[in-house]
């Protein structure tokens, strides 16, 4: 943080340091950020974002893998797919400085709406990252959540975001089941095989849960497809989105779908809100 | 209401410059007249209804600096570079380009507010001036606005031999207390007089009657999914050169421009929803083709905008885009079209 004593513009990042990276597949990593001296930068809520920045480089809008309730760090799953992300990939070591701002938009209703449900998360490939906030969010208070299941799927079992969560925290937790899939048949594996949306008719989920769901758009259009056959409520449905972003507050006019701004009025949406929006995402 | 003649206008441009950086429309050198500081050798062209580009340059710039960055090994150190504190008083605005001000506040002093335009806003006077002269392209009166009435801190009207002068704001009143000295007490009725003739003139102006409240339907989907958008955007080039002419366009780019090896800049600058990277992203990019650009452009100003904002319409009919775009394509002929297309 500059001490130049100014009030700092929304636009004007802090600076936190990487004091941990972890390789998940061959291109996803996660990298632990902390403020200069430990502790975190600031507080946010399970779906909400940040916007990092390395100088030279630009700024990219990320979403928060870790749950509020890690009181000593963030931490950000950061697939390598552009030029910060292959910067953050390639150049970055343990004691890095980068930029950091946030927190940015609306998050999933952890304290209300979703307080006393059971639970049906949805996740392709590194879609995974923000259900991770939310997932850890709800094992930390696990009381306040009915049965929660996890379906994740992921091209090849190479591409699990292999959080250790994954095959031994999550499965151990009470009342808490973890369901994956791979597309193409693998050697050695003896999980489901198949897309996501044909698993989750496999399995069988009645329609009295309620569902979060994020992976590329192609998969939440098709994994909602099959929820509302399977009897599903459009409105029991949270997903999360992503568009270019600038601003992150509503302003530089860049990642709106109709007039709402994903990065204000979302990320987070209920799929009847979606429903009331352009298709342009 | 006081008044100088036209003679003794440059004492009072003297005046007001040695109260604040005096911004007025100036021809400048390739011909376009702009805002521009003035100063004793410029001559300022208040004979012009429309400057080339609108005055929003004044609180959000082509092109700001935001932050600096500093490197040394794996550190970093960020300064922000803060907005110039200086008091700019801003004189000759017309009626369009002040309420488009009041549009952009909409935008950008929303929370969080945007600290940079903020500061300019606040630190800036403004002197609206009455058109006398409206341009055939001109249609502010679509959207409610009257040319004969700009307000601003003070509100002034030229006739053929004077400046008239209005204080309405309590800045403009302590304003009016430095300056007039200068002038002298002033009749309101030759203004009426002029006003009376003006807007005799925008009655008979070719887009007198064109009105948008009302014509265009406000669900959204309803006009995102409208015939009208292939056939209409096929001639537009995506220039851009609307967007940045228009004064309620606020799209901008952050970006990082590198000093030196350990010195980076960010700066902040216009952008345009047209340009097709715009929304590019790694994954794919939500609108590929320039029908779903154009189209994102006019159900911003003509929809989205004011379903977010209490019916304003993201435009002031300040003609400019009427005048500037290369294949004649402009935001009149796609609310005409949008209302008496029968799909929508």
């Amino acid at each position: 943080m500059c001490n130049c004593g100014h009030h700092h513009d929304t636009l004007i990042p802090q600076i936190g340091v990487i004091t941990d990276i972890c390789t998940e597949t061959a291109d996803v990593k996660t990298f632990r950020v902390e403020k200069v001296g430990g502790g975190k930068l600031f507080e946010h809520l399970p779906g909400q974002c940040a916007i990092l920045s390395v100088p030279g480089k630009g700024e990219a809008i990320f979403s928060i893998t870790s749950s509020p309730t890690n009181e000593e760090y963030m931490e950000f799953s950061i697939k390598r797919c552009g030029s910060i992300t292959d910067f953050l990939h390639y150049e970055v070591e343990v004691g890095q400085q980068i930029a950091v701002r946030g927190p940015y938009g609306n998050n999933f209703p952890v304290a209300d709406k979703l307080v006393g449900k059971d639970i049906l998360f949805i996740a392709g490939g590194i879609g995974l990252a923000p259900m991770r906030s939310v997932i850890n969010y709800m094992l930390d208070k696990r009381a306040d959540y009915g049965s929660i299941d996890i379906v994740y799927g992921a091209r090849s079992v190479e591409d699990f975001v292999r959080y250790n969560e994954l095959s031994e925290v999550w499965p151990a937790q009470p009342d808490t089941r973890v369901h994956l899939t791979i597309d193409r048949p693998q050697e050695n594996w003896q999980g489901n095989v198949g897309f996501v949306p044909a698993f989750l008719k496999d399995l069988q989920f009645t329609p009295d849960k309620t569902v979060l769901l994020c992976g590329p758009p192609i998969m939440i259009k098709l994994c909602l497809a099959a929820l509302v056959e399977m009897g599903f409520e459009k409105s029991q449905v949270y997903t999360t989105l992503e568009l270019k972003m600038k601003c992150g507050v509503g302003k530089c006019g860049r990642c709106n779908i109709g007039g709402k701004y994903v990065c204000k009025d979302g990320p987070v949406f209920t799929c009847d809100q979606l429903d009331e929006m352009p298709d342009e995402y | 209401m006081l008044k100088i003649t036209l003679d003794n206008l440059p004492k009072l441009l003297a005046a007001l410059s040695e109260l604040g950086e005096l911004q007025v429309p100036c021809e400048n050198k390739s011909g376009k007249v702009d805002f521009e500081k003035w100063n004793a050798e410029k001559r300022p062209r208040f004979d012009i209804t429309l400057t080339s580009k609108s005055a929003k340059d004044l609180f959000f710039p082509q092109v700001e600096d935001l932050l600096a960055f500093k490197t040394k090994g794996k550190n970093l150190s960020i300064e922000q570079i803060m907005p110039s504190d200086k008091k700019v008083i801003l004189m000759g605005v017309r009626a369009c380009d002040i309420k488009s001000f009041e549009l952009l506040d909409k935008v950008f002093l929303k929370d969080p507010v945007d600290t940079y335009y903020k500061a300019r806003r606040e630190n800036t006077l403004i002197i609206g001036m009455a058109c006398s002269e409206p341009e055939e392209t001109c249609f502010c009166g679509s959207f409610g606005i009257d040319a004969t009435a700009p307000g601003g801190d003070v509100t002034t009207w030229i006739t053929k031999d004077a400046l008239y002068w209005q204080a309405n704001t309590e800045a403009g009143k302590t304003l009016t207390e430095k300056v007039a000295d200068l002038m002298e007490e002033a009749e309101a009725s030759k203004v009426e007089e002029q006003a009376a003739v003006t807007k005799a003139v925008l009655e008979k102006m070719p887009l007198a009657n064109f009105k948008v409240a009302g014509k265009i339907p406000q669900d959204e989907l309803k006009t995102f999914n409208s015939k009208i958008w292939e056939e209409i955007s096929a001639g537009c080039l995506s220039c851009c050169t609307c967007t940045y002419v228009c004064p309620t366009c606020h799209c901008y780019d952050i970006r990082d421009y590198a000093v030196s090896d350990n010195h980076t800049e960010r700066y902040r600058c216009w952008d345009s929803c047209l340009a097709s990277d715009f929304t590019k992203m790694a994954h794919g990019n939500p609108r590929k083709t320039k029908v779903e650009r154009f189209r994102q452009r006019y159900m911003h100003k003509l929809v989205y905008f004011p379903n977010n904002n209490e019916g304003d319409f993201a435009c002031v009919g300040c003609g400019r885009c009427l005048q500037k775009c290369p294949v004649n394509l402009n935001i009149v002929k796609v609310a005409k079209a949008l209302e008496v297309s029968e799909d929508v």
